[in-house]
């Protein structure tokens, strides 16, 4: 386990994107990605709420979880949904505006399956230290937020085209989307014997 | 399992829940944002519907609107005379007041006058049957009847008269524009209420080809152009096109000599109600 850290936030944010290569997180990715602004702000609230779990979840793995191992999965929803209220609440005070822009999804970064999927691999499959699961946590975020901006930016782009009206819209979404995530795979195995 | 477990998950999840508990209500505390109660007051009267015909996103936004002073009461098409001067008391305004707008259906073609071209057999929606070759109807821009508008509608104030068209109930459409998005054709439009003159077609040919297609159909022929004050209606592409910003000087003089009767003046609906359900159309 003396993995690179760099190494790690590499691997979670490119080799192993949450939203392209592992399929989490595909609301927000569907929902928020209309406009660059708006994705790169959502981006920063699950980098914030990603890091904040990962803290969280080193934690409970360490030093409470080995009462009850069988817990691990209602604590870390427990966890996960207390840390987006409070994000929730720091962005009403802080930036109305976002507050607005991000509507309904911010609050459905609880149920967003990339923050407990990346709780849950961080404790149990690769069980890191707390500086690494900090990069995986940290990783993680850019990753969704580079799979956010890259979806912004080219539906801002398609926006104007003259596209088949019956592939307008959600179709063209998904069109998108499945060819980004064809691009990711070609990243897959990079790294895979270290 | 002994009671040793039972009492470690009480005390686990027991901790966890209630320190974040203790960090949500400190959150709280520190990061409370002032909320104006006039807000809350104000979404409570209105209707909730969220139709978004009064131009804000949704009853809370036009609520916000309100307090501002951007937005009249009389703004909201959905809540009749009686919830606007609730709410115009609730929050010590003026009612303001606005325009009644319905949607209009730019189309007369019914089956009874307008020609099909074949007959479409599939899923019964407007949608499905434009994509096939522009659906059954001779006619490229007339109504194809299959209903999509009235599925839209979530005040049911469209229903579908004998002949397949949609009937707008003045009454219950708030304008919220919802069908207008549903017709695969775009022939619905909204229009306020005091626009008597209207012209219940689309179609771009003239002459002859669109009345072969259609009995109603507007052939362009320019009699009501000569009819109208000056400047009120001019040929557009085939079409008589009614020049709304002229609306005070229009009259029922207009549509006295059209050959077909594309060009109606509406008092209040359009279409008479259905007398027989629209369940007996032929497809």
């Amino acid at each position: 386990m003396n993995q690179n850290v760099f190494w790690i936030l590499l691997s979670a944010m490119i080799v192993n994107n949450f939203t392209l290569m592992m399929f989490l997180g595909l609301c927000p990715f569907m929902g928020v990605s209309s406009r660059v602004g708006t994705a790169v702000r959502m981006g920063l609230a699950n980098i914030f709420v990603l890091t904040i779990t990962a803290i969280c979840a080193w934690f409970l793995h360490n030093f409470v979880l080995p009462y009850a191992p069988y817990l691990r999965l209602i604590s870390f929803i427990v966890v996960i949904a207390s840390m987006v209220q409070i994000t929730e609440m720091a962005i009403k005070k802080l930036s109305p505006a976002l507050f607005r822009q991000l509507g309904i999804f911010l609050p459905l970064i609880t149920t967003n399956c990339a923050i407990l999927g990346m709780a849950l691999w961080q404790t149990t499959k690769y069980d890191y230290t707390l500086i690494q699961g900090l990069f995986y946590a940290v990783g993680a975020g850019l990753g969704l937020t580079l799979a956010l901006v890259l979806m912004a930016s080219i539906r801002e782009n398609t926006e104007l085209s003259d596209v088949p009206s019956l592939a307008k819209g959600t179709a063209l979404t998904l069109i998108i989307a499945a060819s980004l995530s064809l691009a990711f795979m070609g990243f897959s195995g990079l790294g895979s014997a270290s | 399992m002994n009671p040793s477990d039972i009492l470690a998950a009480v005390l686990v999840l027991g901790g966890v829940g209630l320190t974040f508990g203790g960090l949500i209500a400190l959150a709280n505390k520190r990061l409370k944002v002032w909320e104006d109660p006039r807000i809350d007051g104000a979404v409570d009267l209105l209707p909730g519907t969220n139709c978004g015909a009064c131009g804000y996103a949704g009853c809370r936004a036009f609520a916000e609107g309100l307090i501002q002073g951007e937005a009249q009461p009389a703004g909201c098409t959905n809540m009749g005379e009686d919830g606007i001067q609730d709410v115009a008391a609730f929050l010590g305004v003026e009612a303001g007041a606005a325009v009644k707008r319905v949607a209009r259906l730019l189309c007369a073609g019914g089956s009874n006058v307008a020609l099909q071209r074949g007959d479409y057999h599939g899923r019964r929606t407007c949608a499905a049957a434009a994509a096939v070759a522009g659906g059954g109807k001779a006619c490229t821009w007339g109504c194809l009847g299959l209903d999509d508008c009235a599925d839209a509608c979530t005040f049911d104030a469209i229903t579908m008269d004998a002949h397949g068209l949609p009937v707008v109930a003045p009454a219950l459409c708030t304008a919220c524009g919802d069908c207008v998005d549903a017709c695969p054709k775009d022939l619905f439009t909204i229009m306020p209420l005091d626009q008597h003159l209207i012209v219940q077609c689309k179609s771009m040919l003239e002459g002859d080809p669109a009345e072969d297609l259609c009995q109603v159909a507007c052939t362009a022929c320019g009699r009501c152009v000569d009819d109208a004050k000056p400047g009120v209606i001019a040929i557009l592409g085939g079409l008589a096109v009614v020049d709304y910003s002229k609306n005070d000087k229009t009259g029922p003089e207009a549509i006295q000599r059209c050959p077909t009767g594309a060009i109606q003046w509406i008092e209040y609906a359009q279409f008479a109600p259905a007398r027989e359900p629209a369940g007996s159309l032929s497809s």
